[in-house]
């Protein structure tokens, strides 16, 4: 849990005075509306098809409850009693007034939060996975690193006003869980043959009309030279991306136009003349930010507790929610609990002002008042004792988000799609409850076993489909809704675009065709433990396009 | 679906100028001289001279609303006017899908909501 | 279009010249980039400043061997989206050391005044007037900056050490200081 000191609510404080004064000159006339868009787009409100919305910045996914509990009053207060979690570790809320803004952002403030560059052609939120601290493969707090680089991005000056926007994440474990690859830049980090600790750097990666998996420019960067590397990728990125056209304008247009080798060795020529200056992070700096992460005191205790073996005498949930939503800790006695935002029927990743929270009670009870959201838009509770592990579910299972369903088929990802947002083609939202309805029951669900299907209104993927096990596009034809289908891609260390299956089908066969699709597996699969992701990479996606499209 | 504010300008029927209210975002009308929430109080035209001057009229009230652009109606035989395509539908009558909250309750009370 | 310069508005002293006009005599005048390389040695001959107008287009390396010769260096914002400009000017701060005047023109608007102040630029063509009035308001907004910039402000990660900490190290917040202060 990062706590912010005096001189970062300083300057959270100050930007809320300064979007005041904005929107004041905005709603005077003084401002018009080109003037004002760059300005509000910086502080992440958006206008969408029916309101505002207003995007929130949640710094590597890490909450605490007093911040989910204002979350949650803000959902109240300004908007209609619900959020939505992002893709990016974010929350958004849909049916914000502009004339409220200001009050809203002021008392996001008070617990340290703010919209600052979630839009807008800047570095957006640093993005880590959800078990950052507490995953037992990883090398170190990944978060840390975030936070470093966080800092020295905020309200930079020279970086505020780039050709487009500018995504990162961090990531130390092997198996990456923050789909490092289809970011602007990545950091991984690897131990060298010395043992020295240092990221390896990738770049342009990322989706939408051309997609690309990042390649590496840097294979191994010492921690001292973090910020001077990442200031001088992003000086050759303000200087030489593209300003002539706003979809060839991401880093990725212009690693492919260079060539990777070409990019690199820019990099490489800036870096040299400052990786000496001011931006070189002496250990004192780090440790600094490093220490600002508090820890929970954790108890000593052992795994595997009596109170797990005598769980709600052989309540069959129970034990499918321990085997599905609880994951190993990295310290003994502890688990870490994903609560899955994926109910039957509902809107990935929405929560009511309720559920947060009572969601913030529980965290306060049993996960030291922390809470963390996963870019696949499930919340989790990364510090629980497992011998709290019962009263947790039942807990948790009053509050609605215990659905031992993460990680499968109906773990939906999905963006807002055409019922909320002005860039897209169709809907998302309603296909992915009617998945969810058609795979309501968990055995079958169980059988499919671990299936990622990702579904975006639009080319813009901000549900990442084209890295899908099962990918889902909106597109328009002729005023009508259609959805071309992908298999086949992954977000994680072999990430891999999806292959398209065949012709676009119009909505009301989506989830027809997805339950083909279901079906086809379980007559390709070799054992039933193969995975579908497995069974795509063995056979290819022809079986698959025989099967579905067969009576199509 | 594609975002009009990129579409050339074509008259093929009726159509009204619509935009969202500064404020507070909410979807606007065009009408006589201002703004309505209204569908059935907006100005509709098939004629591309009107809607140029409703457009005008639109973007130089940029006080009061914002990102103007021409949207497809039907009119129908009582003379009410109706959103011309799923987009328009969207914003003139909300979301396709329950609210959160409308869920909710819809399973708490058994009432089955919209 | 306004000049602010040192925190107030005042007359701009510069001439522009066109590319086919010729240059006068004895009073500070602005040239293109393309003018000045073409005619560095008329213009290192005559009397007055020489400013130069540099796009946002082209590397300003080019521009580091006449530095010397040059009073003030006008960089361009198209428009204030298009944020070039701002690495232009931390190069020729703090890469080439340049010392006079670095002018902000273009697209200026209040909300950039600080980014612009702190990448180096203290000199602004402001667009609007009233902008220019507000400019003493617009720098005060902030007084936090997490990163080391050429205003000689210290960086928070510095403010946060203790104080015989903060004067040491590489830090360089003494480079490229010049003697503007904004407040």
């Amino acid at each position: 849990m990062y706590l912010y000191d005096e001189l970062d609510r300083t300057l959270v404080g100050e930007r809320v005075a300064e979007f005041r004064g904005q929107v004041a000159r905005r709603l005077s006339g003084e401002l018009n509306e080109d003037e004002f868009r760059p300005l509000r787009l910086m502080n992440g409100v958006y206008l969408q098809l029916h309101a505002y919305m207003l995007r929130i910045s949640i710094p590597y996914g890490t909450l605490s409850s007093a911040q989910l509990r204002m979350l949650a009053h803000v959902a109240r207060r300004y908007d209609r009693g619900y959020g939505h979690f992002t893709t990016r570790q974010n929350i958004q809320y849909h049916w914000i007034k502009l004339e409220e803004l200001p009050d809203a952002m002021a008392d996001l403030a008070s617990v340290g939060m703010h919209g600052m560059q979630t839009s807008g052609n800047v570095v957006r939120n640093i993005t880590t996975d959800q078990w950052a601290g507490v995953a037992p493969d990883e090398i170190e707090d990944p978060r840390i690193w975030a936070e470093v680089i966080r800092q020295h991005v905020t309200l930079h000056p020279e970086f505020s006003f780039m050709p487009r926007k500018f995504k990162i994440a961090v990531g130390t474990s092997r198996h990456d869980r923050a789909a490092l690859r289809i970011h602007d830049m990545a950091l991984q980090m690897h131990r060298n043959g010395a043992g020295e600790t240092g990221f390896e750097v990738m770049v342009g990666g990322g989706l939408g009309r051309t997609a690309f998996i990042a390649k590496t420019i840097k294979p191994f960067l010492h921690k001292r030279d973090v910020l001077s590397y990442v200031e001088a990728v992003l000086r050759t990125y303000n200087q030489f991306g593209r300003r002539d056209n706003i979809y060839k304008a991401r880093i990725k247009i212009l690693v492919h136009e260079l060539g990777a080798e070409a990019f690199a060795k820019e990099v490489e020529a800036e870096w040299q003349s400052i990786k000496d200056g001011p931006l070189a992070l002496d250990e004192e700096v780090v440790a600094d930010i490093a220490s600002r992460f508090r820890y929970p005191a954790y108890a000593r205790l052992q795994n595997s507790p009596a109170e797990l073996a005598e769980a709600p005498g052989g309540d069959r949930r129970f034990e499918a929610w321990i085997g599905n939503s609880v994951a190993k800790h990295k310290v003994p006695g502890y688990a870490i609990v994903t609560l899955s935002l994926k109910p039957e029927g509902g809107t990935p990743g929405d929560v009511t002002a309720g559920q947060m929270d009572a969601i913030a009670d529980v965290a306060d009870r049993y996960s030291f008042g922390e809470i963390r959201v996963g870019h696949e838009q499930n919340l989790a509770l990364p510090h629980v004792a497992q011998r709290d592990l019962p009263a947790v579910w039942r807990a948790l299972n009053a509050i609605g988000v215990a659905i031992p369903n993460v990680n499968l088929i109906t773990d939906i990802i999905a963006c807002p799609g055409l019922d909320y947002c002005s860039l897209a083609n169709a809907r998302s939202i309603p296909i992915a409850q009617e998945i969810t309805r058609r795979f309501r029951n968990l055995d079958l669900a169980r059988d499919l076993g671990r299936l990622h299907v990702n579904i975006s209104g639009c080319i813009n993927a901000c549900g990442h489909h084209h890295v899908g096990h099962i990918g889902i596009l909106g597109v328009e034809k002729n005023g009508e809704e259609f959805y071309q289908i992908t298999l086949g891609g992954k977000a994680d260390e072999n990430a891999t675009l999806g292959t398209l299956i065949g012709p676009a089908v119009p909505y009301a066969q989506v989830a027809d065709l997805v339950e083909d699709i279901a079906a086809a597996y379980i007559e390709l699969r070799e054992r039933p433990d193969e995975l579908f992701i497995d069974t795509v990479k063995r056979t290819g996606v022809e079986p698959f396009r025989e099967r579905v499209y067969a009576a199509r | 679906m594609t975002s009009p504010l990129q579409q050339k300008l074509k008259i093929n029927g009726p159509v009204v100028v619509t935009a969202n209210r500064l404020a507070d975002g909410a979807v606007v009308y065009r009408g006589e001289g201002g703004w309505t929430t209204k569908l059935d109080s907006a100005a509709v035209t098939a004629s591309a001279a009107v809607v140029q001057d409703l457009l005008a009229a639109a973007r130089a009230d940029g006080l009061h609303a914002v990102d103007a652009y021409v949207a497809p109606v039907q009119v129908t035989e009582d003379g009410g006017v109706r959103p011309g395509n799923l987009r328009e539908r969207i914003r003139s009558s909300g979301p396709t899908i329950d609210l959160p909250l409308q869920a909710l309750r819809a399973k708490v009370d058994h009432v089955p909501v919209r | 279009m306004p000049l602010v310069k040192q925190g107030h508005i005042v007359e701009d002293r510069y001439i522009r010249v066109l590319d086919d006009a010729p240059i006068p005599d004895g009073v500070p005048v602005i040239v293109t980039a393309e003018r000045f390389l073409a005619d560095t040695a008329e213009l290192a001959a005559r009397e007055g400043p020489v400013g130069v107008l540099w796009p946002n287009n082209r590397k300003v390396a080019e521009l580091e061997p006449w530095l010397g010769r040059v009073a003030l260096v006008a960089l361009t914002f198209p428009k204030f989206r298009d944020g070039r400009a701002y690495s232009q000017a931390r190069l020729l701060r703090e890469r080439y050391g340049f010392r006079g005047e670095l002018r902000a023109t273009g697209e200026v608007l209040r909300d950039q005044f600080l980014f612009l102040l702190r990448a180096g630029f203290d000199s602004l063509e402001v667009t609007k007037a009233a902008d220019a009035e507000a400019f003493a308001a617009a720098v005060s907004t902030y007084s936090v900056f997490y990163q080391p910039s050429t205003d000689g402000r210290l960086a928070v990660r510095r403010r946060r050490l203790p104080p015989q900490a903060q004067a040491t190290g590489r830090e360089g917040e003494e480079a490229g200081q010049r003697h503007f202060e904004p407040r």
